[in-house]
């Protein structure tokens, strides 16, 4: 299910490209954030054969992540990047900074991830990794009366982005991403429409940074570089399996 | 959910959430909230403490979803969220019940 709310054009090569044999859905609204629990993408919740959830939204993968060639060199780029200036602060006696790719592959063990979820798809109930439905509940986010609020701000910029009121609309992206910091889909999403609209192409979605010359024009408060490397290691996608 | 009054019909708000309205209160999966004899919309997200958040220039309310609990599911009965499909079909989740079903959140961001 993909949560984008910038139009079916947007995920649609995607899923065209996999040619599932699977359902593949919209949720332009954010809905799993709300109802779910969901935080970040990917995130998986397994329900069984009588629409119980067995396991609450979690970071998840089909296994060890490929990414198309065009993401891999600029990842690949930012790796040696983030090598020299770990060698620059090392040799200068100063702490490295964080190594952003670090942080997004840690936690979550990607390549035992899909074991788990065969073993339930075999052994249903019996397997160790399907919870009770009391667990479920309890290992599903926290919700304060300040995420609820956030979800609402959501919605509210959501709606107003899509009638072109934009200024009001990022005034409650913002509010929303202060009332929920730890969500990563509210976020990406919101830094994404501008990355999109100033870059463009195959990356433009993935830019969630405002661009050299442009800090100053950036509309919103944070910026997936700056809050990712703020995060302790393991906890943008948190190890749960 | 999106809202241009407040004062709308709470049981139809109530369903639209996913809450049942029984005579022990707002009812969803085995957890049931006490609710008055009588109620409006606000107080029933007052009892299920959803926050409401206006948009003063447009005459447009937005309520978060319940906190009762303090965790993102009350139950762990999947919630029945309104998907569509790429031709712009509607499309409910529970439609797929009978086999296992693996949900997995992406997007092009």
């Amino acid at each position: 299910m993909s949560l984008e709310l910038d139009g079916v054009e947007a995920s649609r090569p995607f899923i065209e490209a996999a040619q599932p044999d699977h359902p593949s859905l919209l949720d332009p609204t954010h809905q799993l954030d709300a109802l779910f629990g969901v935080v970040n993408i990917p995130n998986v919740v397994w329900i069984d054969e009588h629409g119980m959830i067995v396991r609450p939204p979690e970071p998840g993968w089909p296994g060890p992540t490929e990414y198309p060639p065009s993401l891999a060199a600029r990842l690949a780029e930012r790796a040696q990047a983030a090598e020299a200036e770990r060698q620059q602060a090392l040799a200068e006696g100063r702490e490295p900074p964080v190594d952003l790719m670090t942080q997004l592959r840690s936690g979550q063990d990607r390549e035992a991830y899909p074991d788990a979820l065969r073993d339930w798809a075999s052994r249903g109930a019996d397997s160790p990794y399907a919870m009770s439905p009391d667990q479920v509940v309890a290992a599903s986010g926290n919700r304060s009366l300040d995420v609820s609020a956030a979800a609402a701000h959501f919605e509210l910029a959501n709606h107003l982005w899509r009638a072109g009121d934009r200024d009001t609309a990022f005034a409650h992206f913002n509010a929303c991403h202060r009332l929920q910091p730890d969500n990563w889909t509210y976020k990406r999403q919101a830094w994404s429409l501008v990355g999109n609209e100033r870059v463009g192409g195959e990356m433009g979605r993935l830019t969630q940074v405002p661009q050299p010359g442009e800090e100053a024009d950036w509309p919103f408060e944070s910026n997936f570089d700056a809050d990712v490397t703020q995060l302790e290691p393991g906890s943008y996608y948190p190890r749960t399996i | 959910m999106l809202l241009d009054r407040l004062d709308a019909d709470p049981i139809a708000f109530a369903d639209a959430n996913g809450w049942e309205i029984k005579p022990e209160g707002a009812c969803k999966g085995e957890v049931c909230v006490p609710l008055p004899d009588t109620f409006t919309l606000t107080d029933l997200a007052d009892r299920l403490g959803m926050a409401v958040v206006d948009e003063p220039t447009r005459d447009l309310w937005a309520v978060g979803p319940e906190t009762v609990g303090g965790r993102a599911l009350v139950t762990a009965r999947a919630p029945d969220p309104d998907l569509i499909d790429l031709e712009g079909n509607p499309f409910r989740l529970s439609s797929l019940r009978g086999p296992k079903v693996v949900l997995v959140a992406w997007a092009p961001y």
